[in-house]
């Protein structure tokens, strides 16, 4: 594996390390500590600096007008754009065009005039409404909501969602709901406006995760259109799955970077903070605590750089984007911990991004499939075929 | 956790207000009848948290208060955000004092 870096991959990577330390780590000085998003004007403004870099709409294909980039490209920009304060969640404060429900690329001609084309515009908001207080990680047996077929124009849903993000502030979203037997060819995914009678956000739901909020949604017959069904009736599961294991990988990525940047500040105050006549970093105990940490980015680095490639190269990467979610979650959250260990007093506090960071990366240890799932994913496969 | 912010309302006088710890968290401002004028918010960027926050309103009070009521949460963004949209939810506006936030921007809840 060779992932020496080609001039255009360091040239963007340069690139977005500036913007980085010069336009966003500033404007942090003045936000709340778990402030997760800027001012109108200033997003503007800094819209307007990724759009000059060619870059604004990383997860959008070209021909919706996104950039051409590899996904090795796009896993080192993810690793960038994570190294600030809010970089986990809210990279570059969604500078860089923020998450897009790719699962809409797959919509009807007339779906992507109605929803797909206002959302790329950022006139519409979307939320993405899997998981249900039954499970999220195994939603072909999970999902409990049902849609029963009223006549030949509409489906009426219920039931309950949980863990949805930006649900009470969408204009529609993609709801998965049971319309067949058990199982994965039984659910179809709806787009269902927010604003139709029976769609209810009851609750937000408060995690570790102060900056932003999860939500409770309650359908109670909900009719929607059979013209909504995206994609085929029964063929919900397909969608929601094909594309999980690609933003698996910029997702494992920006773990990386929120870590290789806790790491530096580590290296850093262990240079200049003294105890008992010495600085921290002369002391063999905080010596393999970097090492430690060292190792643990380089590792998870060359997993999730291998994963793009395989995507890259067209190859199956399901496991290796599992290997990289799972890696750079867990050594993340570790060089997170150490960081702040070695900063005492200063790593709990809010003065530091540490104690944000320890916080979301506890939460990324469980978000977008357990670590205990991915290794369910990683042994399925390799039991079911060989390493090779 | 109950949803809305339930505690018995304070006097807003320096007396009670000086007793405040310097925790994070949410508060709810309120006139002589008790109706809520203004959802606040003692963020890590406050110097000395909710007391700080309502000594600051006790200086400059230009809303008349009579009562305030707090919550002490580590989770002050997000209970702030919940907190808005429950009174967006109850009365169809925000608090008096909160009208310079955009209520198209903030989200909807249908609490029941």
């Amino acid at each position: 594996m060779d992932f020496t870096l080609n001039e255009e991959q360091t040239m963007i990577v340069d690139m977005v390390r500036k913007f980085v330390q010069q336009e966003i780590i500033p404007l942090e000085k003045d936000l709340d500590p778990d402030a997760d998003e800027v001012d109108h004007d200033t997003y503007v403004k800094l819209v307007e600096k990724t759009k000059a870099m060619g870059l604004y709409g990383l997860d959008t294909p070209p021909e919706y007008g996104g950039p051409d980039i590899s996904m090795v490209t796009r896993t080192l920009i993810a690793i960038e754009c994570s190294q600030h304060r809010a970089g986990l969640y809210v990279p570059c404060y969604n500078a860089f065009g923020g998450a897009r429900q790719a699962q809409l690329f797959e919509a009807t001609d007339a779906q992507k005039e109605k929803y797909l084309y206002p959302m790329l515009k950022g006139e519409k908001k979307v939320f993405f409404g899997l998981s249900e207080p039954s499970g999220g990680s195994d939603p072909a047996r999970a999902i409990q909501t049902k849609a029963v077929r009223d006549g030949n124009d509409h489906w009426v849903l219920n039931g309950t969602k949980l863990w949805i993000s930006g649900a009470d502030r969408a204009d529609y979203g993609l709801v998965f709901a049971r319309t067949g037997g058990e199982g994965r060819s039984g659910v179809t995914a709806f787009i269902v406006e927010t604003d139709w009678p029976g769609f209810n956000v009851t609750r937000v739901v408060h995690t570790l995760r102060s900056a932003k909020y999860a939500t409770e949604i309650h359908i109670e017959n909900l009719r929607v259109p059979h013209e909504n069904i995206l994609g085929e009736e029964g063929g919900g599961f397909a969608i929601a799955n094909d594309r999980l294991a690609r933003q698996r990988v910029p997702y494992a990525a920006e773990c990386l970077g929120v870590a290789i940047r806790a790491h530096e500040m580590a290296v850093e105050y262990s240079k200049i903070r003294e105890t008992f006549g010495a600085t921290l970093s002369s002391r063999q105990g905080i010596q393999w605590m970097l090492v430690e940490n060292e190792i643990d980015l380089r590792s998870a680095r060359l997993l999730v750089l291998d994963a793009a490639a395989k995507c890259d190269k067209g190859l199956p990467f399901r496991t290796e984007s599992a290997i990289a979610k799972l890696v750079c979650a867990e050594n993340g959250f570790r060089v997170v911990d150490r960081s702040m260990q070695i900063h005492g007093g200063l790593g709990v506090a809010k003065d530091l991004p540490l104690e944000r960071w320890f916080r979301e990366m506890r939460i990324r240890r469980i978000g977008e499939g357990p670590s205990e799932v991915q290794k369910h994913v990683i042994a399925r496969d390799i039991i079911g075929a060989s390493l090779r | 956790m109950s949803i809305r912010l339930d505690k018995p309302w304070i006097e807003f006088s320096k007396q009670s207000i000086d007793r405040l710890t310097g925790h994070l968290g949410v508060y709810q401002l309120a006139n002589a009848g008790k109706e809520i004028i203004y959802i606040g918010v003692a963020g890590a960027r406050s110097r000395f948290g909710l007391r700080g926050e309502l000594q600051k309103w006790l200086e400059l009070d230009d809303i008349a208060t009579s009562f305030f009521r707090l919550e002490v949460t580590m989770a002050y963004k997000t209970r702030h955000a919940e907190l808005l949209q429950i009174f967006l939810y109850d009365f169809k506006r925000l608090p008096l004092a909160n009208k310079n936030l955009n209520v198209k921007s903030m989200g909807r809840l249908n609490v029941g």
